[in-house]
């Protein structure tokens, strides 16, 4: 082989090939189709419970109008996806290496809770100050509460789904106590609320000056930063290759000295710390204060989030901007056609069903996919 | 039953794994299908039993066009393959793998395994196989595992055999068994087809050879009328070398210096028992032994993957008995995983990932937290080419790679790194005669530059080639112990070393 030829072929091992028409098809084909046979199905269930064909077009038209349809509705499909992306790219990090994590609703909920504490306790420093701050406790709260699940995974072998459902339970009641403590609890009530937090630990409204109602808030920002930084610590990173490797072959990870109890503890911990942003996120940017299970099922939403979007960064913030969507338009929907936002509810767990189960959704549609070819092993 | 593939083609994007080829399979005859790593070979079989739906070209049986819309289909047509890696499942016994899918059933369905034994029982009489149709799978040896997929096979009523590489895994002893197994098969009117990339062994048994290269037929033959050096001719291009040429070195300080080490299994068993050696630099050790017989428990211990229970691993006159697999590497260590699959690479991460597997935190790799995907591109596509690996883009990922270029890919990874110490575990299974000359090659060399190498095969050939010294382990000890140096070596004194005759 001659000088030349041997960097042509260089180069052209450099060259990525454009045969990447399957994985397009598995990241963007399927989840298109998945929507639509789910909203299909939708249809005919409410069809099935003697909702008249005409109410049905029209708790579809509302669905969208209440998600993109104004500058509300994209106010708060924002809003409400926010959350479900921050707790999704915590999820989908730990699915990355291997860790099925179901315990970001009690993350959010530690997070929340010392987002709070910390905002209510340190009024008088400047929001320079204290809105990071706050950001920070909820992150480390949370990154603190799933290393808990993580070290009891590498240190006695015990099952994350286990004990991150057992911690969920406990964070439910370990809220409500603390809501009860005479140092949280809101004075002059009864019932377990918390103190609210100061403006200055509040994230910022983007579109008050248009028009107060509008709730999208600085979270948003917050989100997008989330996305770029776990991008870059799952595909850039050595400890996110560390944690890929662990996720797709544990014993090729072993071998390679990878140590997966590190492992596992880093990728817990990074899993939490987003819920954790998730949770100060919501009692920063939309409550204002701790209630008992103010997570309200985001931590369980975000699992079928981080699926959706195939545990890649971007892909989980497109299924949570849907989520978000669904959910905005949703509230219109039952507003304008009285249909039940359970349906919105359905609806999303049909997602989820055909997402997981490609295979169906190709049999479906025949024709939007190129034949199979796949390889053993 | 006959057999025809016409004018097969099949592509993966820019490659053109099989380019038309003709391919006749005759009942009562071995076809032995002969080729260069990535030639095509796997995937003309995977056609042929109806995982992969050809690009162009037909498949006749018995003179029909026949359209295979998946394995089911071939079944069917009594076409059955076993594959390189086998398919069971490790907790059932061998009539529960049998039935698997097929199970005979009786009243209401009810799953009746009475029936599959009795038939697993009459297709280990027919063919001579003595498999204990209670076996459970994880007990039992390689060799009889790959016996229960041939059952497997046959219990589908399958005319047609393919086996892939069916004896790279296999001890000689097995490979003899084997044989015997296929001339049974071979009377009874089975078309075989027999895949390896061992010459001696396609010679020995095949009635008819064809040689693939780069997705093209190059040649037909009869083993009759070849030999070794011609078969290997047709197959690279270009005449190979059998004997590797190995310049006399004077070794210097000892390396590795293993002393009473005693290792135990997942279950408590003593795997490896009391044993010492050592290598010094610019010499290679070879490990004989049939498998099983503690190599792998001393390898993993060596390596940091296993505990030592008792004894003292020194390398470069540092205890490192206790030191983590991280560190080996970092001192100078590397490590040719025996099983390539389960642990040496990651099927679905790019060619460019796998080859940092285990040295993306260098500093050659990385900066700081962050990984220099550039810098390990370019080396990856120097390190492949130096080794040949076939491959369209460092982006590939590793599964779509063929068996041999898995494994040279493996190679290439630990032979590139700065080592002193290469710990080698079936370093050339499944590869060609041309990539074997190569490795052997490479091997030498670094011994000539100083390295020590701990060679384990279960090759008898490769080992006599290679090694300076021969250490032959039995039952977990070191039974015997032969030096290059002092003259040739008795290849049957070897053989009954490893039989356990010298204890
Ligand atoms: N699913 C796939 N996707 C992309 N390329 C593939 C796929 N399967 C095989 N190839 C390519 O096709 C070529 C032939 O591969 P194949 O596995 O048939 O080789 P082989 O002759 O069996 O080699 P070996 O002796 O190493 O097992 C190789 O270049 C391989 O990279
Ligand atoms: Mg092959």
């Amino acid at each position: 082989m001659n000088e030349t030829q041997q960097t042509m072929s260089l180069n052209h091992l450099l060259k990525a090939q454009r045969g990447g028409r399957s994985r397009f098809e598995d990241l963007v084909v399927v989840p298109i189709f998945a929507v639509i046979v789910a909203l299909i199905l939708g249809a005919l269930i409410m069809l099935a419970t003697n909702v008249e064909p005409a109410r049905i077009a029209q708790s579809y038209v509302a669905l969208l109008e209440g998600s993109v349809g104004s500058l509300n509705a994209v106010s708060e499909t924002l809003t409400a996806a926010a959350p479900l992306v921050l707790a999704g790219l915590g999820l989908a990090l730990g699915f990355r290496a291997g860790l099925f994590n179901i315990g970001a609703e009690g993350q959010i909920l530690m997070g929340g809770m010392a987002a709070v504490v910390v905002g209510f306790s340190f009024s008088s420093l400047s929001p320079m100050a204290l809105l990071p701050l706050s950001l920070l406790a909820g992150a480390l709260a949370g990154a603190l509460y799933a290393s808990i699940a993580g070290a009891l995974r590498a240190a006695t072998g015990a099952h994350e789904v286990i004990t991150t459902i057992m911690l969920n339970l406990i964070s439910y009641r370990l809220l409500d106590y603390m809501l009860r403590l005479p140092s949280v609890q809101k004075e002059g009530r009864a019932d377990p609320i918390s103190k609210s937090v100061p403006e200055a630990a509040e994230l910022p409204r983007l579109l008050s000056a248009i028009d107060p109602n509008l709730r999208v808030h600085a979270g948003v920002f917050l989100v997008l930063l989330a996305v770029v930084v776990v991008y870059w610590i799952l595909f850039r990173s050595k400890i996110g290759f560390e944690f890929r490797a662990s996720g797709e072959n544990a014993e090729a990870a072993r071998f390679a000295g990878i140590r997966s109890g590190i492992v596992i503890v880093a990728a817990m911990a990074t899993a939490g710390a987003l819920a954790g942003l998730a949770g100060a996120n919501q009692v920063l940017g939309v409550l204002g204060r701790a209630t008992p299970g103010f997570s309200a099922g985001i931590g369980f939403d975000a699992i079928a989030v981080a699926l959706l979007g195939r545990s890649h960064p971007v892909g989980v913030l497109l299924a949570g901007l849907l989520f978000g969507a669904l959910e905005a338009g949703g509230r219109q929907m039952q507003v304008d056609a009285g249909v039940s936002i359970d349906l919105i509810g359905i609806i999303q767990a049909l997602i989820i069903v055909f997402i997981a189960a490609p295979l169906l959704v190709r049999a479906i549609f025949p024709w939007g996919f190129r034949k199979t070819t796949g390889r053993e092993g | 039953m006959q057999v025809e593939l016409r004018g097969i083609t099949k592509r993966f994007g820019e490659i053109v794994a099989n380019d038309s080829i003709d391919l006749t399979i005759r009942e009562g005859e071995v076809l032995g299908l002969l080729g260069e790593n990535g030639a095509g070979k796997s995937t003309l079989m995977n056609v042929l039993c109806g995982l992969y739906s050809p690009d162009a070209g037909e498949i006749l049986i018995n003179g029909e066009p026949t359209v295979f819309r998946g394995p089911a289909d071939a079944i069917q047509a009594g076409i059955g393959m076993v594959h390189q890696h086998f398919m069971l499942v490790p907790v059932f016994s061998v009539t529960e793998n049998v039935v698997l899918g097929v199970e005979p059933t009786g009243l209401l369905d009810h799953l009746d395994l009475e029936k599959g034994r009795r038939e697993v029982r009459e297709i280990n009489e027919a063919y001579g196989l003595h498999v204990d149709p209670d076996g459970l799978i994880e007990t039992l040896p390689v060799g009889v595992q790959q016996r229960v997929e041939i059952i497997k096979v046959l219990f589908r009523s399958a005319d047609v055999l393919i086996l892939d590489e069916p004896t790279a895994v296999l001890t000689p002893q097995e490979v003899e068994e084997f044989f015997q197994i296929i001339d049974y098969l071979r009377d009874a009117g089975k078309a075989l087809v027999f895949i390896t990339h061992k010459l001696n062994e396609i010679l020995e048994i095949s009635d008819r050879i064809s040689v693939l290269r780069r997705g093209k037929i190059v040649g037909e033959g009869d083993p009759a009328e070849l030999t070794r050096p011609k078969l290997a001719e047709m197959m690279v291009g270009r005449p190979v070398t059998f004997d590797v040429a190995k310049a006399p070195v004077d070794p210097g300080p000892v390396l590795l210096d293993v002393q009473d080490l005693t290792v135990l299994r997942d279950n408590d068993e003593i795997a490896v028992d009391q044993v010492s050696l050592n290598v010094r630099s610019g010499e290679i050790v070879g490990i004989a032994g049939v498998q099983g017989n503690g190599q792998s428990a001393l390898i993993e211990t060596l390596t940091g993957l296993r505990r030592a229970a008792h004894g003292t691993v020194r390398f470069d006159g540092h205890d490192i008995t206790r030191v983590s697999v991280r560190k080996r590497h970092t001192m100078g260590i590397a490590h040719i995983p025996e099983d390539r699959q389960r642990a040496g690479l990651i099927g679905k991460f790019s060619v460019a990932e796998n080859m940092v597997l285990n040295n993306y935190y260098s500093s050659r790799f990385s900066s700081g937290p962050q990984v220099n995907w550039s810098t390990v591109h370019k080396s990856t596509a120097r390190a492949v080419q130096d080794f040949d690996v076939r491959t369209p883009s460092v982006f590939e990922p590793v599964a779509h790679l063929s068996g041999g270029n898995q494994q040279k890919l493996v190679v290439a990874r630990e032979l590139s790194r700065e080592a002193r110490l290469i710990i080698a575990g079936q370093p050339t299974r499944g590869l060609d005669v041309g990539s074997i000359e190569y490795i052997h090659e490479r091997l030498i060399e670094s011994r000539e530059q100083g390295c020590g190498v701990l060679l384990i095969s279960s090759e008898l050939d490769e080992i006599m080639a290679l090694a300076d010294r021969i250490l032959v382990m039995f039952k977990g000890h070191v039974v015997a112990e032969y030096d290059t140096a002092e003259g040739p070596v008795n290849k049957s004194s070897i053989g009954l070393a490893m039989a356990g005759a010298a204890l």
